[in-house]
């Protein structure tokens, strides 16, 4: 595992692929739970450095979609390509190979919470990556400092804020400069000058690293800012992608009315 | 009412059965991790303190009261029958065989069980697993292995401790009516005891250890349902832990008596 990330995680621009060619390919996904069909034959294409919002109701499935990327959930039928690798059946390994690749804020940050902030950002880097202590340290400086945060880097996440801990995450997201970046509502719960920040945040990192985005949220201002094309998920379909733009132009009823309510 | 009763007894083993096939499928997760890279001998050694070290005073101080509490009943029956000569054989006997493994067992189970459950069901409910897996750890290498090895290798050690405390407080305890020096009381106390009636009861905790960390961890990772499902695993723990060492406790007896006659 180590050698892998010593490889290619820390030395991006080796595996680095052309602008626009397609990263994350999602073809026919489908997953239910018992009787529920949560995805009902999701088709989504993720150009490289494209940020893809997906929105929807709650329940739609968006965050399950997201875990299927990650490999935490297994989808029942369908293929998902991953730069041009097929995650539906791969082993553990290779699965894992993809994953340090990739980069997952979790809804709630998911810290962990007997480590500190450093300790969290640090971690990825701890498993994956052959730095020295004083690298790793630096390089958790360097990203706690991308955030924001480089003076609370002693604090345990029950000691900050929920804006502070979805930094925290965000940083530990992209310690080990992923390619790929899956954010699950990184503004949920936040108050708008804080969802603002991540925002700006988010798009900052995306045109620092060039990242490949998907990022699941209500938050149809976040959308409107960090995302290049725009899903709307409904009862496990996708019924409309496009820019921003073309979405809020919408005739569409479902799609009109999940704006409206919004706005 | 009949019919409910099938139906409801019916139930109850179907998910009996079922636990037991997703805790084999479970071990059998744990078993793989073991064996691939890395092998977590930093976190192995902060569990072996946390499990191991920490049940040090539990351990002791239960190990003295079943000692005091032996040395105090088996005095009055033994002075009953004329047999007050045998004191300290019965007391090192019964606590080297028996009291030592089970009392050992049933207070790690209490108290390593519980905390095993509350945090891997703690961990599982704020997603802490999920972003362990997406950050490429396995968490049944990390977490689950780590914990059961510990319990493994601390049990036997622990099983020591009980062992001397209880055997010193039963002496103390013997010494006060009659006073006698604690060598001679050992040396009465292991007169009829040599290696191997010491050596297979004090490594079969080694089993108490694989079952109170694979239970514990396995009802702590299957948690659902926010903090209430933290305190069912927890309390699920300690329960399943307690109940399997006490039957492992019937069947390795056997096993020992058939094999070390």
């Amino acid at each position: 595992m180590k050698n892998s990330i010593a490889e290619a995680g820390l030395h991006r621009s080796e595996t680095s692929r052309a602008p626009g060619e397609p990263v994350l390919v999602l073809r026919d996904v489908e997953k239910s739970f018992g009787a529920q069909h949560v995805l009902d034959g999701i088709n989504l294409t993720v150009a490289r450095g494209e940020t893809l919002a997906v929105l929807g109701r709650s329940g739609t499935g968006k965050s399950v979609l997201l875990k299927i990327l990650i490999g935490l959930e297994h989808m029942d039928s369908g293929s998902i390509c991953i730069q041009g690798e097929e995650i539906a059946g791969i082993a553990l390994n290779e699965m894992n190979r993809l994953r340090i690749k990739m980069g997952f804020l979790f809804q709630n940050a998911a810290l962990y919470d007997s480590l500190t902030v450093e300790q969290n950002v640090a971690f990825p880097l701890e498993r994956h990556s052959k730095m020295s202590a004083f690298e790793r340290s630096a390089r958790v400086k360097e990203l706690l400092s991308s955030v924001g945060l480089e003076k609370d880097f002693k604090k345990l996440p029950s000691e900050i804020s929920g804006g502070m801990q979805k930094r925290v995450g965000l940083a530990r997201a992209l310690a080990l400069q992923p390619e790929i970046l899956l954010l699950d509502e990184p503004t949920a719960g936040l108050d708008p000058i804080s969802s603002g920040e991540i925002d700006d945040l988010i798009l900052k990192l995306q045109k620092e690293h060039a990242l490949t985005s998907v990022v699941v949220t209500h938050d149809l201002q976040s959308a409107k800012t960090i995302a290049d094309n725009v899903a709307l998920l409904d009862k496990g379909k996708v019924v409309m992608e496009g820019s921003f733009q073309e979405l809020a132009e919408s005739q569409n009823d479902l799609v009109r009315e999940f704006f409206k309510r919004d706005s | 009412m009949e019919s409910t009763t099938t139906f409801s007894s019916e139930g109850t083993v179907n998910r009996s059965l079922e636990w037991f096939g997703d805790l084999v499928q479970f071990s059998w997760k744990v078993i793989c991790a073991a064996f691939a890279r890395p092998f977590e001998f930093r976190e192995i050694f902060r569990q072996l303190d946390e499990i191991g070290s920490k049940s040090f005073p539990l351990v002791a101080l239960a190990g003295a009261a079943v000692g005091t509490v032996l040395a105090l009943e088996s005095r009055a029956s033994l002075v009953r029958f004329g047999a007050k000569s045998v004191l300290p054989a019965a007391i090192v006997f019964a606590i080297v065989h028996e009291m030592g493994p089970i009392v050992t067992g049933l207070v790690v189970a209490g108290r390593v069980g519980a905390g095993i459950g509350a945090e891997l069901g703690s961990m599982r409910v704020t997603e802490q697993i999920d972003a362990l897996e997406a950050s490429a750890v396995n968490p049944y290498k990390l977490l689950v292995f780590t914990r059961v090895l510990a319990c493994i290798v601390a049990l036997p050690l622990l099983t020591l401790v009980t062992d001397f405390c209880g055997v010193l407080a039963g002496w103390i305890t013997v010494t006060l009516s009659d006073a006698i020096s604690f060598r001679h009381f050992l040396d009465k106390g292991l007169a009829g005891v040599d290696f191997s009636d010491f050596l297979a009861p004090t490594f079969r905790t080694c089993a108490f250890g694989l079952i109170i960390g694979m239970v514990s961890c396995f009802q702590g990772m299957r948690t659902k349902g926010g903090t209430e499902g933290v305190g069912r695993s927890a309390t699920s723990s300690v329960v399943l832990s307690s109940l399997f060492v006490i039957l492992a406790d019937v069947i390795l007896v056997k096993l020992i008596l058939i094999l070390f006659p």
